[in-house]
């Protein structure tokens, strides 16, 4: 699709123009282009280069320095487990090895059919209810291993 | 418009007594512990009850933010003109039980919270005063509560270096794990000479299992805009940056609200209280990246590039954001400076031990009871804070270790349960007080499982601008493998050792300089696991 006729980047331009096309702004800049896209896709990112005037290689460089952007696009459903400290000591590692052995994928992978996207995190300062997985966004916590293969069960139906 | 402590003084007493005459309040936990435990629905469902027996006019709720006990969450708390009472484990299926019980004007006994518990008790709270008390979103509630008041009480009648003296006696030192006085920071940007300066609040909480700052920021979000506005004036900045984690939407959005209601108030902006002094202040999105929580990073990160930390010196209070002189501090180190201000920095002074005055926030995780918010004078020791106010270890296991200090810290023994908590005190023991995580580990955990845990955290954090780190954490977590495995050589025990000399000297930021330092730890207080894992025939 063209940049013309694609709707998403007009509200990518607004969002630059409202910051004064600054290039400091950058990363608020992808962050607003994650949330438009749900990824950060090459011709999306040659786009905020282009209008940022800022090489193409700085832009790819600060995209691919964080975690929190993502290159590839995400399945329909996504399952989020957290690897932080407090819920790594609660087994959270055992709930993310059973949800990649049932669905064949790694952290960080979506299923061949786009279902379900597999991804990990550092903390969502939830710990007290160490271990947390977020399904869709919404976060539950004291999870089990059976809890989170119903729940990602239900979540994909 | 405010312009005068008077008039702020005025609304607060205008608010105490509208709340005092009006409905009583149900306050629901809106923390983002609670809400995961759907608060929000239970917060609607108890609206919904209220209207169906026409109770509206007698009862409010009231969204309040964490009140530290989020294992027992969500928390809803019934206060009336004689008291409050605290209720536990609520959920939507308890509404109708709950509103009647209120209606009646009597107790829901088995969901009642006991607040004589040492949990309660034994806490001493400065910074998380207004958490689970005050409506986040709601500015005047803040200025009901002495809100602000530090704020104007400075601007009218206290010169920027008598605000510095203060911060000075008070002795507050830095609560994002270095420990440096705050005091000392701010004067020696306030006696630079330039025409810019900034202060910036470091949200950007990267210890995973930590969430103090978190808190703060949810539930209280204009104490830190409070203090960041003081230490603006005190040091001559009038702009401010707050550096939040990306993944921590609700305090972005909490902030975002406190900033616009400050600044239509007057309370921020331009000429403040009709003074000289302006100060304004925007947030700043992190990417989730721990190095970004590492002074020269957070600046390059703010900027909008890559996160690579550079050489100190020059530092930050000569050349920080655009190479200007800056104040960086963390969150809970600017939410004291308001009661500093207000009660006296002899007062602050007087809580805690000789070298680290005032309070900590912990945040108590892992094989714990209860797991939660807490806030302790410094120096209280660990066994209280494990068996008295965390309830001790459940599911009939002892306790091993307890770990402080996230990837850059290391984990306490048993034989150290009498530590008396403070900065020294911890680095004498092989760890540091770091950002405030706690986490307790039982006699089911392997420590060379969590000390791998932690190296490859920083392995995959490495920004891998100097090679002893990127290429150091990647040895020492294959190394540390091999000890897992029962693989490991005698020789690998030396290496393993030496290396972490060598990653410690050679690394160019803090991440790499402490990345060693919970395996270090865990190789003094339990060699023979590491021992186990050795097998050379
Ligand atoms: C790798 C690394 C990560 C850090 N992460 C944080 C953090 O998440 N929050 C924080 O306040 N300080 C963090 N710090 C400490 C900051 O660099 C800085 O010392 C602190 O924000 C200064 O504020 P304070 O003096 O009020 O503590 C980190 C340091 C290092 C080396
Ligand atoms: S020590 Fe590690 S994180 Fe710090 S600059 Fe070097 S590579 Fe980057
Ligand atoms: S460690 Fe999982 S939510 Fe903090
Ligand atoms: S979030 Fe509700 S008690 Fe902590």
């Amino acid at each position: 699709m063209s940049t013309a006729t694609d709707d998403r980047y007009n509200t990518l331009e607004k969002s630059m123009k409202k910051l004064g096309y600054d290039k400091s702004a950058l990363i608020e800049t992808l962050h607003t282009a994650q949330e438009t896209f749900g990824y950060l896709g090459i011709d999306t990112l040659k786009f905020i280069a282009q209008r940022l005037r800022l090489p193409y290689s700085k832009v790819y460089g600060v995209a691919t320095f964080y975690n929190y952007f993502r290159l590839k696009p995400k399945g329909k459903h996504n399952v989020v487990v957290c690897m932080g400290t407090a819920c790594y000591i609660k087994g959270s590692n055992k709930i993310l090895e059973k949800i990649e052995q049932r669905y064949g994928i790694k952290v960080g992978e979506t299923t061949p059919d786009n279902v379900l996207s597999l991804l990990s995190a550092r903390c969502f300062g939830s710990c007290s209810l160490a271990p947390v997985v977020v399904y869709d966004n919404v976060p539950k916590g004291k999870v089990t291993v059976e809890d989170s293969l119903c729940e990602i069960e239900e979540m994909i139906k | 418009m405010i312009t005068s402590l008077n008039e702020l003084k005025e609304l607060a007493d205008k608010k105490k007594c509208a709340s005092g005459n009006s409905r009583q309040e149900l306050r629901v936990c809106m923390g983002s512990s609670c809400i995961s435990l759907g608060s929000a629905e239970l917060g609607k469902s108890l609206q919904d009850e209220l209207q169906n027996r026409d109770l509206e006019d007698k009862y409010k709720i009231k969204n309040v933010g964490c009140n530290g006990l989020c294992a027992n969450g969500t928390l809803v708390s019934h206060c009336r003109g004689d008291g409050s009472t605290l209720y536990e484990k609520i959920t939507t299926s308890d509404t109708k039980d709950l509103v009647e019980s209120i209606q009646n004007g009597g107790l829901l006994k088995d969901k009642m919270c006991d607040i004589t518990q040492p949990f309660f008790t034994k806490q001493t709270k400065i910074v998380l005063e207004n958490t689970g008390i005050i409506d986040p979103d709601d500015i005047e509630d803040y200025i009901a509560h002495g809100g602000y008041e530090a704020l104007f009480k400075a601007l009218d009648g206290m010169m920027p270096k008598d605000v510095i003296e203060e911060v000075k006696t008070s002795a507050l030192r830095g609560r994002g794990g270095g420990g440096y006085p705050a005091g000392i920071k701010w004067e020696s940007v306030s006696k630079v000479v330039s025409e810019q300066k900034y202060i910036i609040c470091n949200g950007d909480e990267g210890d995973p299992g930590a969430f103090m700052d978190r808190a703060v920021m949810e539930s209280d979000p204009h104490r830190v805009l409070e203090g960041m506005a003081i230490a603006g004036y005190a040091c001559g900045a009038n702009k401010g940056y707050i550096y939040v984690r990306a993944e921590y939407p609700l305090a972005v959005e909490k902030l975002g609200r406190a900033i616009k209601q400050a600044t239509k108030l007057g309370i921020l902006g331009e000429n403040i209280a009709h003074s000289n002094f302006s100060f304004n202040i925007e947030i700043r999105l992190g990417a989730g990246a721990f190095v970004c929580g590492e002074a020269t990073a957070l600046i390059a990160s703010v900027e909008g590039n890559r996160g690579n930390p550079r050489q100190k010196p020059p530092h930050l209070t000569d050349y920080g954001l655009w190479g200007k002189p800056t104040v960086l501090n963390n969150v809970e180190t600017l939410a004291n400076i308001a009661p500093i201000i207000k009660n006296g920095g002899a007062w602050y002074r007087d809580i805690g031990t000789e070298n680290s005055s005032g309070t900590k926030v912990f945040a108590l995780t892992g094989h714990i009871k209860n797991t939660g918010l807490v806030e302790v004078p410094m120096g209280t020791t660990l066994r209280e804070l494990i068996y008295e106010i965390g309830g001790g270890i459940p599911d009939g296991k002892k306790f091993k270790a307890i770990q402080s200090g996230g990837p850059s810290g290391g984990c306490i023994p048993k034989e150290l349960l009498d530590l008396h908590v403070d900065y020294e005190s911890l680095k004498n023991a092989g760890s540091i007080m770091g950002s405030g995580g706690l986490i307790v580990i039982d006699d089911s955990s392997n420590m060379v499982e969590i000390a791998r845990f932690f190296m490859d955290f920083c392995r995959s954090e490495s920004c891998g601008k100097c090679t002893p780190c990127r290429v150091g954490t990647t040895e020492l977590t294959l190394l540390l493998d091999k000890f897992i495995k029962k693989e490991a050589t005698k020789s690998d025990f030396e290496l393993l050792k030496e290396m972490c000399e060598f990653v410690k000297s050679t690394s160019l930021c803090g991440l790499g300089q402490t990345a060693p330092n919970p395996v270090l730890s865990t190789i003094k207080y339990f060699e023979s696991e590491y021992l186990e894992g050795i097998n050379d025939d």
